[in-house]
C-alpha cells in the first residue's frame, strides 16, 4: 500500500469510526438538526414580521433566514471539529489512537471531514425545512452559496482546531469553550446587520474575521444582486491564515501533551 | 537461606542477548517541568521472540517507561530503538509493527466490538479486515460479542477484545500494561495462554508491566524490577530467585521494596545492559 493510499485509509478509518457512532445513536443525529432548525424557525418568524416593517428588508425576504443558516454553518463546523475530538477523550481512546500509525495531521483531516458531514446534515436539514415553512430556498443562491458555505466552514474548522488545542493543553476543563467561543465573535461578524453599524473602533476587528466578509457578501448578493469578489478573496485569504494558525496550534499542543505526558491522562 | 538484598542487588546482571535486541533502551530519563523525575537513567534490552516483564510498585516508573517506548511521552534524554528503528525520530516506521494494550486505555464504548476492531484494522492497514477480525474473535473466543457495544462488556470480555485489537496487525513487538488486571483467574489464565501461543507462533517480543508475579514467572524470560524510576534488579525469574535466595518472585519484590522502605539499600542506577 503506497504512503498516500495508507494515509487516506487511516483518514477513512476515523471518518468510519464517527459514522458508526452517528448510525448507532439517533439522539446524536437529532442534536445535529435540532438547533439549526430551531434557530431557522425563530429567525423565520422575525423575518416575516420585519419584512412588513422595513423597506430595506423587504428587498430580500429571506435575508435573516439565509443569515441564520449560514451562521450555523460556521457554528456547526466548529463544533464538528471540537466535539468529535472530545468523543475520543470521553471514551479514553486517545492512547490507542496515538500509538496507532495515525498521524496527527491525518487526525486533523479526519476531523475536518467529519465536521463537513455533520454540518451538511444539520444545516442541510434546516435549509430544506425553510423551504417547507417559509418558501425560502437558500439554494437559490447557487454557486454563491458554495462560496459562502466553504468560507464559513473553513473558519469554523480553524476555530475548532484552536479549541481542541486548548483542551489538549489544559484538559477537559476548557471544554465549555467549544460552546461559547463562537458567540464572542457573533456581534462583530455582521451576521444580521452591516458592519458599518459597529462603532468605528470595532470595525477593524470585524474586518479581520472572514465571517464578516461572507455576510457582507451575502447581503450584496441578496439585496444588490451582485457578487463582491473582493470580499470573497479577502475571506479566503484570512481563512488560509486562520486555518494555518489552528492546525499549527493543534500540532504544537500535541507536542506539549507528549512532553508532559497528557495524552494518557487528559481529563478535567 | 535468604541472601541479603544489598548483596543480591549488587550481583552481576543477566547476560546480554547475542542477537540484535527487539527493544533497546539506553539511559532513558523523564523529568517533568516541576522537577519530578519519573524515570532516571533506565537502560535495558529485550531479545527478539522473548517476553520481558517490568515490575515495580506504584509510581516506580513502569507506565512512564512504556509510554515513552510507545511515543506517547517524549523522554527528557536517552534513546529508544525498537526493531532497530530510532523511536524518537522515526516512530511511524515502527508503530505499524507494534501492538499495545492497557486496561487504562479504552475503546469507544458505544461502538460495537466489530466496529471498533474494523476501525483499528483500517488504521493499521490490515488487509481483509473482516476476515482478520473473525479469525481473532474465533481464537480469543468472543465471536458472540462482536455485535455488542464495547461499553456493555465485562472486564474480562473487554480485555479479550483489547488484546484482539493489539494483535490485529500481527505485531512483532507487543507492549502491555497489566494485561490481566482485574480478571478472574480463569480469564487471566486464558489470556496468558493466548499470549504464550502468539509469542511462540509469531516470534513476537513482548514487554509487559505487571503486578502479578505468577504471571511474570510463567511468561517471562527476563524481569526488570524498577524502583523510584530506576531498574534495581534484572535477570531471569530463576536468576532473581537464586540471587535473592527467595522462593517466589513476589518474595523478591517484597524484599526489594521493604528493604528500601527500611532505608537499607540506596537506589542504584541501572547498569548498562
Amino acid at each position: 500500500m503506497s504512503g498516500i493510499t495508507a494515509s487516506l485509509n487511516r483518514i477513512y478509518a476515523m471518518v468510519l469510526r464517527y459514522t458508526y457512532l452517528l448510525r448507532g445513536s439517533w439522539p446524536r443525529v437529532l442534536e445535529l438538526i435540532y438547533w439549526p432548525t430551531v434557530q431557522m424557525i425563530l429567525w423565520g418568524f422575525i423575518n416575516q414580521f420585519l419584512v412588513g416593517q422595513s423597506a430595506w428588508l423587504a428587498q430580500a425576504a429571506g435575508l435573516f433566514i439565509a443569515a441564520v443558516l449560514l451562521w450555523d454553518v460556521l457554528f456547526r463546523a466548529q463544533l464538528g471539529v471540537s466535539l468529535v475530538f472530545f468523543e475520543e477523550l470521553y471514551s479514553r481512546n486517545l492512547g490507542h489512537l496515538f500509538v496507532s500509525p495515525l498521524r496527527p495531521h491525518e487526525l486533523i483531516l479526519a476531523l475536518l471531514g467529519i465536521s463537513l458531514l455533520r454540518t451538511a446534515i444539520g444545516v442541510g436539514a434546516a435549509a430544506l425545512l425553510a423551504i417547507v415553512f417559509y418558501h425560502y430556498s437558500i439554494f437559490d443562491m447557487g454557486l454563491y452559496l458554495l462560496a459562502f458555505f466553504t468560507n464559513l466552514l473553513v473558519m469554523g474548522w480553524a476555530i475548532g482546531l484552536m479549541v481542541v488545542a486548548l483542551v489538549l493543553r489544559y484538559g477537559l476543563g476548557a471544554e465549555s469553550l467549544a460552546w461559547v467561543v463562537i458567540f464572542a465573535i457573533t456581534p462583530i461578524s455582521g451576521v444580521y446587520y452591516p458592519i458599518s453599524v459597529l462603532p468605528d473602533w470595532l470595525q477593524p476587528l470585524a474586518q479581520i474575521l472572514p465571517a464578516s466578509h461572507v455576510f457582507e457578501g451575502m447581503r450584496a448578493v441578496m439585496l444588490e444582486q451582485r457578487f463582491p469578489s473582493d470580499l470573497f478573496w479577502q475571506a479566503v485569504g484570512l481563512n488560509v491564515v486562520y486555518l494555518c494558525i489552528g492546525a499549527g496550534l493543534f500540532l504544537y499542543a500535541f507536542q506539549v501533551a507528549r512532553r508532559r505526558g497528557l495524552l494518557l491522562h487528559i481529563g478535567e | 537461606m535468604s541472601r541479603s538484598v544489598s548483596e543480591a542487588l549488587s550481583a552481576p546482571m543477566a547476560g546480554v542477548a547475542a542477537t540484535r535486541p527487539a527493544i533497546a533502551v539506553e539511559n532513558l530519563v523523564k523529568r517533568y517541568p516541576k522537577g519530578v523525575t519519573a524515570v532516571d537513567g533506565v537502560s535495558f534490552e529485550v531479545a527478539p521472540g522473548t517476553t520481558c516483564a517490568l515490575l515495580g510498585g506504584n509510581g516506580a516508573g513502569k507506565t512512564t517507561t512504556l509510554s515513552m517506548l510507545l511515543g506517547l511521552l517524549l523522554p527528557s534524554s536517552g534513546s529508544i530503538r525498537i526493531l532497530g528503528v530510532d523511536m524518537l525520530r522515526h516512530r511511524y516506521r515502527v508503530l505499524p509493527r507494534m501492538g499495545f494494550t492497557s486496561p487504562y486505555v479504552d475503546l469507544p464504548q458505544r461502538l460495537t466490538v466489530i466496529q471498533n476492531l474494523l476501525v483499528y484494522a483500517r488504521l493499521y492497514g490490515v488487509p481483509r479486515p473482516r476476515r482478520r477480525v473473525a479469525e481473532l474473535a474465533a481464537r480469543l473466543d468472543f465471536e458472540s460479542l462482536l455485535t455488542r457495544p464495547y461499553g456493555s462488556l465485562s472486564a474480562g470480555q473487554r480485555t479479550r477484545v483489547s488484546l484482539a485489537k493489539s494483535l490485529l496487525n500481527e505485531p512483532e513487538v507487543l507492549l502491555m500494561d497489566e494485561p490481566t488486571a482485574s480478571l478472574d483467574p480463569d480469564s487471566a489464565d486464558r489470556i496468558r495462554a493466548h499470549l504464550e501461543a502468539y509469542r511462540r507462533e509469531r516470534g513476537a517480543t513482548i514487554l509487559l508491566a505487571s503486578h502479578n508475579m505468577q504471571e511474570v514467572e510463567r511468561l517471562c524470560r527476563q524481569v526488570l524490577i524498577m524502583r523510584s524510576g530506576r531498574i534495581v534488579a534484572r535477570g531471569s525469574p530463576r536468576q532473581l530467585l537464586e540471587r535473592f535466595g527467595r522462593e517466589t518472585l513476589e518474595e523478591v519484590f517484597l524484599a526489594i521494596s521493604r528493604h528500601e522502605e527500611e532505608g537499607k539499600i540506596p537506589c542504584q542506577a541501572s547498569p548498562p545492559p
